[in-house]
């Protein structure tokens, strides 16, 4: 048998985390990912399944919403399921149970890359990062935009608290981007 | 230049790619009696007005949406967007 480690995305054995100012990014590895797309005709039975699923309404355009598994908008009938990967590593099956055939699945772990920024700064290195208007992205909110020319979803989970996901054979440019800001605007 | 995208408010427009035409939304039937004529004027022929165009922009730093984008040629001001699914849609287009 191959004795294999496990690595987070940045190529570590532990997550990476660089603190500037008053601002943390902390690279995020246990994540489960899985996305959703409702099926043409089923978008409302689809909305139903999901809001089932997390335990919460649906999130709207721009939005999300759960607590242990959590939904965020992606598109129009889209959204993207995350979930910790620890008591969630088979999310794509267990939401393609939930969603039965209102939706189509698909599993997403490991193709995105996350990173959590905490303080009470953010806006000051989200502003550097990407175009979003920062002055109506209250705690959650949800958008996709370019980072460094790298299609990315931002999440603000609370004023002090926003995820940046990127896909994952991206980190390093992603990581670069996120420290270099934090740098020059702190 | 700004998108007022319809779902997701006033956004630059370096989040978007231009694909063309919005006419190429009606697709002929490949199965008509005239499908060869039908594709060919599909494929090349154009409109070319100065003044309101209707073109189909791809959202691709965005949430990734097909919108139909009214511009005028002559001012760049855009005066209307719409989903490209909704168009579609009410044209009678199933998919």
């Amino acid at each position: 048998m191959h004795d294999l480690v496990a690595i987070t995305a940045l190529g570590g054995s532990e997550p990476q985390v660089d603190t500037v100012g008053g601002v943390t990014c902390r690279e995020v590895p246990a994540v489960a990912l899985a996305s959703v797309a409702s099926r043409m005709g089923q978008e409302a039975s689809a909305s139903k399944a999901l809001a089932k699923l997390i335990g919460a309404p649906t999130p709207d355009v721009g939005q999300h919403a759960g607590e242990t598994i959590t939904a965020f908008w992606a598109g129009p009938d889209q959204w993207m399921i995350e979930a910790p990967f620890e008591t969630h590593e088979d999310l794509a099956d267990q939401v393609k149970s939930a969603m039965g055939d209102t939706a189509s699945v698909t599993e997403q772990t490991d193709g995105w890359t996350r990173f959590d920024l905490n303080g009470d700064q953010i806006p000051a290195v989200l502003e550097l990062l990407c175009m979003l208007d920062l002055r109506k992205f209250d705690a959650g909110c949800v958008a996709r935009c370019s980072i460094h020319h790298v299609g990315c979803f931002v999440l603000c989970r609370s004023p002090e608290s926003c995820s940046v996901y990127g896909p994952r054979s991206s980190a390093g440019s992603l990581h670069h981007a996120i420290v270099a800001a934090m740098r020059s605007a702190l | 230049m700004i998108i007022n995208h319809p779902l997701l408010g006033p956004r630059d427009s370096s989040e978007f790619t231009y694909l063309g035409d919005a006419s190429l939304i009606d697709r002929p039937d490949w199965q008509a009696e005239n499908a060869a004529e039908a594709f060919y004027e599909y494929g090349y022929l154009r409109d070319n007005p100065a003044g309101k165009h209707q073109e189909l922009w791809f959202h691709e730093a965005g949430d990734r949406s097909w919108l139909v984008v009214t511009r005028d040629t002559t001012t760049h001001e855009i005066s209307k967007v719409e989903l490209a699914r909704d168009l579609a849609r009410a044209r009678g287009r199933s998919k």
